[in-house]
Parts: structure tokens; sequence; C-alpha cells
């Protein structure tokens, strides 16, 4: 009865304050929809509507001619082909080193496993810098190959550590070591009870990675020199940030029939834009609402000190 | 697999253990039983020493004239020469304020929001608008830095950008966002918070799940409203979080956006854009100046260790909450 008759005498403030919650919630989700919503509608609405600032919600004059172009343009064509095979391999190779090392850190009878852990957690605090992994990079001969973009971010210590941590709290004990009195291997062990009980931690690892994979600019800015292997986002760089709108980045379409039907360069440009960062963004965006609580839960597992 | 182990811990009361085992048996033999482990480790390890340990012996071209034909041991010692030039240098301390500045700003304004927005989700009641909320706002965190770079040039073009007409249509004179140096820390300020304020919000709704209702329930029948019970009990829940989030900040303040920052410098904006991690990549890898990027980037790194030692000693003598 009391709690009841508190409830109700307090509810005027309490209401009052919960429409503040709901109002705070609406305008945050206005002020982060809006820009995104923007660039989808821009991405098909006449450049010139575009340009004047009569397109600010919904698209107008509507036109397909900026996916043509982006589909014509042959530098993004090589640009995606490229940062979807960096992407795969790179998220392999990520996979492969991580997973092992994260499971044998986890195992309590491992004899020197906090050694390596004190190795590898020194590496957080301290770094070499830029100029000296650029030399070390050179040294190793990987100046303007995919070893560059791969090898130097083949594990992050945050991943590693949010994989052991998984492997400590919820592959059960017992199990390894039922499995191991049954003569099971490491090895085995490994591959056959622990992995196939870990789908989760692996669907966050593979995502973390290759969403980091696929939105990286800096490494390629620093040690790649051939345009030819450029991944997606230095192309995005070019046409975006650059704005280099020559015949090459905007592609032949300059003299096709789109060129004819805009009344000039700039428009054309401005029209790309809006596309290319739809077609870039989009795989990610559209895939990630599905996806969101296995990022969520990778987040969680990272925030339990371990 | 519930079964499974239940049957298990019944082995557990019966047989000894192989770890159980393990523990008594000799250093030698506990490290021939797990060999394979170290086959897991390896690759990983050798990674570290390639890509981290490496680069920290490389370090010491700092004190060095490096010369590639010399390779870094042979390289000639030259002490604390590249340090000095940098601290007597006319840029020094446009450098420093701009680094710091950025930082702080960014700090002042990006932190506090995703603790309000979680307290905001905590409170709404779970649905559809609440999932939606949450989705839209967690979904600028995947837009990479190049595309985020490349809408903020856009949005603020003074010939057609939309936030220019908008704010023309409201009726304020809308300044040279891009290549005004005054508005340079804002802009970058402004869109960081935009795309990383959501997803800030999952760690402190992980903390916000541990709240005792007991806790709600007694201030309740205390008459307390909704706005005290969230000020009194949920906020105190989530402090220690907030202190341990509030030291990693600390700890990579002059590490700060290297990659945004870097795109959205223009010659116009320099003054106010320049930080020591653009300095060190334009004088070490496009001016080649190897040593003296490399000591200006290790300046860099002792400043940034020693203030997060700082601020985790702060937080340890004030809150009891710290990193170790």
């Amino acid at each position: 009865m009391n709690v009841a008759d508190s409830a109700i005498k307090s509810s005027r403030g309490d209401r009052l304050f919960m429409l503040g919650v709901y109002v705070f919630l609406c305008i945050a989700l206005i002020v982060v929809l809006y820009p995104l919503l923007y660039i989808l509608s821009a991405s098909i609405s006449s450049p010139k509507l575009v340009n004047a600032g009569e397109m600010w919600l919904l698209p107008k004059g509507i036109t397909w001619d900026g996916y043509t172009l982006v589909f014509q343009n042959s530098k993004i064509w090589s640009g995606y082909l490229n940062t979807i095979i960096y992407t795969v391999l790179g998220t392999a190779l990520n996979l492969a080193v991580t997973l092992p090392a994260a499971y044998a850190l986890s195992r309590s009878d491992f004899v020197g496993r906090t050694l390596f852990v004190i190795i590898i957690l020194v590496t957080m605090f301290f770094n070499g810098g830029l100029v000296p992994t650029y030399l070390v990079v050179k040294d190793l001969h990987l100046i303007n190959t995919m070893g560059a973009l791969i090898l130097p971010v083949a594990v992050s210590v945050w991943n590693l550590i949010v994989a052991r941590t998984f492997f400590q709290t919820t592959i059960p004990r017992e199990l390894q070591e039922a499995a191991q009195i049954d003569g099971c291997t490491n090895l085995k062990l490994f591959v056959r009870v622990v992995l196939p009980l870990s789908f989760p931690i692996i669907a966050v690892m593979a995502l973390f990675y290759g969403v980091g994979h696929w939105n990286s600019y800096l490494p390629s800015l620093l040690y790649l020199n051939d345009d030819a292997k450029y991944p997606l986002q230095m192309v995005l760089r070019q046409i975006l940030v650059l704005q280099e709108m020559t015949a090459e980045t905007t592609g032949a379409a300059i003299s096709g029939d789109i060129a004819k039907a805009m009344n000039s360069k700039a428009e054309t440009a401005s029209l790309l834009k809006y596309a290319v960062i739809v077609v870039s963004t989009l795989p990610i965006i559209a895939v990630y609402p599905f996806l969101q609580r296995y990022f969520v839960q990778g987040v969680m597992i990272g925030s339990v000190k371990g | 697999m519930k079964a499974q182990s239940q049957q298990v811990q019944a082995l557990d009361g019966g047989l000894p253990l192989p770890t159980k085992l393990a523990e008594r048996a000799s250093l030698g033999k506990r490290i021939r039983r797990n060999w394979e482990l170290y086959l897991f480790v390896a690759p990983a390890l050798v990674y570290f020493v390639l890509f981290h340990y490496l680069p920290m012996y490389g370090v010491q071209i700092a004190f060095k004239n490096f010369m590639p034909a010399k390779g870094i041991m042979d390289s000639p010692w030259v002490g604390f020469a590249h340090f000095e030039r940098f601290f007597h240098s006319y840029y020094f301390w446009d450098l420093i304020w701009n680094t710091f500045g950025i930082s702080l700003y960014a700090l002042a304004v990006g932190f506090p929001l995703p603790i309000i927005l979680a307290l905001a989700f905590n409170e709404a009641k779970n649905g559809l608008f609440k999932k939606t909320v949450q989705t839209v706002t967690y979904a600028p965190h995947f837009i990479s830095v190049v595309v985020m770079a490349g809408m903020i040039i856009t949005f603020l073009s003074p010939s057609s950008g939309i936030v220019i007409k908008i704010m023309a249509w409201v009726g304020i004179d809308a300044p040279q966002f891009l290549t005004d140096p005054r508005w340079f820390k804002t802009v970058y300020v402004l869109s960081e918070v935009w795309q990383s304020a959501g997803w800030g919000t999952i760690i402190y709704l992980a903390a916000l799940a541990g709240v005792d209702p007991q806790l709600h329930e007694a201030a309740i029948v205390d008459g307390a409203s909704r706005f005290k019970r969230v000020l009194h009990i949920n906020l105190p829940t989530i402090v220690p979080t907030i202190t341990i989030m509030l030291i990693l900040n600390m700890g990579n303040i002059l590490g700060v956006g290297f990659e945004k920052i870097l795109l959205l410098q223009n010659s116009l904006n320099m003054e106010s854009s320049d930080v020591i991690s653009t300095f060190v990549y334009r004088t070490g890898l496009v001016d080649a100046q190897y040593s003296f990027s490399t000591a200006v980037g290790l300046f860099n790194s002792v400043i940034n260790a020693i203030l997060l030692i700082l601020v985790n000693r702060i937080a340890k003598r004030t809150s009891e909450t710290s990193l170790w």
C-alpha cells in the first residue's frame, strides 16, 4: 500500500522526468539519424537541387546516375576488390593467431603464462612509435605489399584479452579435464572441444577485426605507393577528402551520356560523392543491426577486468 | 552438455584429476605435458617481438643521427640534440597547446554525454523505440574515418553544405568552418561526439545492469522520486566504471584522433590543427627526418605514460578505483 501511495504522490514529478528522458532520446535519435538519411537521399537526388539546398530530407528529382557513375568507375571497383581481399585474408590471419594464443593463455596449468601475458600487456603502454615501426616494416621488405597491411596488425591486445577472458569463464574446466583423461591431446581438445563451444567469441573477433580492416586507411597511406593496390578507403580519400576530381577518379563516365546531362564537372563530382559513401558504408551498416548483440557482447566481455 | 558436466563433477570426487597430478609433478614434466600450448602462443609472440619490441629497440635512433646506410646500430650518437631542437623550435608551444586543447575539449564534451545517454536508456521502457534509438546511435561507430572526414567536408562546404544552408535558413551567418583556425577544434570535437557517444554507452549500460533492484524498492518506499533514484542509486553504481574510463582516456590524451586530424588538416587551419602526432608523421615519413621525428614521438609517449600514472594515482587516492 505504502509503495503505491508514494508512487502516486510523486507521479507528477516522475512523469515530467520521464517526458524529459524521452525528449532527450528523441533529440539524440534525430541528431544521429538526420545526416545518415540526408546522405542516402542526396545520393539519389538531382545534384542541382542538392547543391542549391532545396533537398533537405526526402529525395528530390530522383536519379540513379550517382550509382551508375560508381559502378562505371574502375578505381572504385579495384579498391573494393582489394579491400575484400585484405579484409578476408587479414581477418583469417587475425583469428589464426589470436584464438590459439588466447586459449593457451587461458589455461591455468600452462607454465609461463604470466610471463607471456606481461610481455603482451607491456605493448599496450609502450610502443616504438611511427618511424621505428616503419623502419621494421621496411627492413622486412614489406613496403608496397599486402603483408604491410595485415602483418603489423595481426593481433590486437584488446581482442586477445577479450578472447582469453571468454575461454576462461565460459568453457567448463571439468570438460577439458575429462577430455584429457580420455587421452585427448591439447590440439584435439582445442579444435574438437573448445572451438565448437566458442561460436560467440569467434563471431565477435571476426567482426571486430573485419570492421577494422574494412575501415583502415592509415597503413595503406604509410606503406603502399602503388595505386593499383589501394584499398577502398584510399580511393575514398582521393574522392572525398583530397577531392581529386580528375577524369581518372570520376571515371570514364565524364565523357559519357551522364556527363552530357550534367551541367558541370562539379555536379558529377558531388553526386558521385554521396553515392560512393553509401556504397562503401552500406555493407557494414546494413549487416550490423543483425550482429549487434555480438558486438555488444564483445564490449561487455572486454569490460570484465581479467 | 549439462549431463556431461555433471558426470565430470562426479569424477572430481573420485579420481585424481590430471591438473592436480600436474601440480605435484616436476616443472619439466609440466612443461612437457603442455608442449603444444607453446606452439599455440608462438605466432603471437613472434608478432609482438617483430612489430612491438623491435620498434622499441629502434627508439634509440632518437638519440642518434640515423643513417639508413649504416643501420640503427652503427649510426653515431648525438645525445639529446634532437630533443633540444624540438623544445627550442618556434612551433613547440603551438603543438603542445593544440594537442592538449583538442584532447581536453573532446574529453569535456565527449566524456559526460555517453554517461547521460546511458542513464536515459536505462530509464526508458524496453521496446521498439528504445531499441531503435540504440541501434541508430551505435551505427556511426562503424563509419570509417575517411568517410567521416568526407561527410564533414561535404556538410560544411561553404557553397553547398547542408549545415551552412540550415544555418542560413535560421538566420545565422556561418563561419568558414573548414578553413578558419578558430573553428577547427569545435568541428573535430562535435563530429567525434556524433560518431562515438552512442557506442560509448554500452560499457555504462553493462554496469547499470548490475544495480541492485532492492535499493530502488527501498527508495520508492521512502518516497524518492525517479530523478532522485537515478542520481543517488544509478549514478553512484557506475562511478567505478566512470573512473576507469576517465583514467584510460587521460592516458591516451596525446594520442588522440591522429587519423581524423590528418584528413581534416589543410594549409589554412594548420595553426590550430597541427598536433604532435601529425607533426611526427610529417617530419618522419614525409620529410624523412627519421631521428628527429622519433625523438618527438618518444617525448609524446613519455608524457603520455606520466599522465597515465599520475591520473591513476589521483584516482586511487580519492576513490579507491584504479587500473593497478
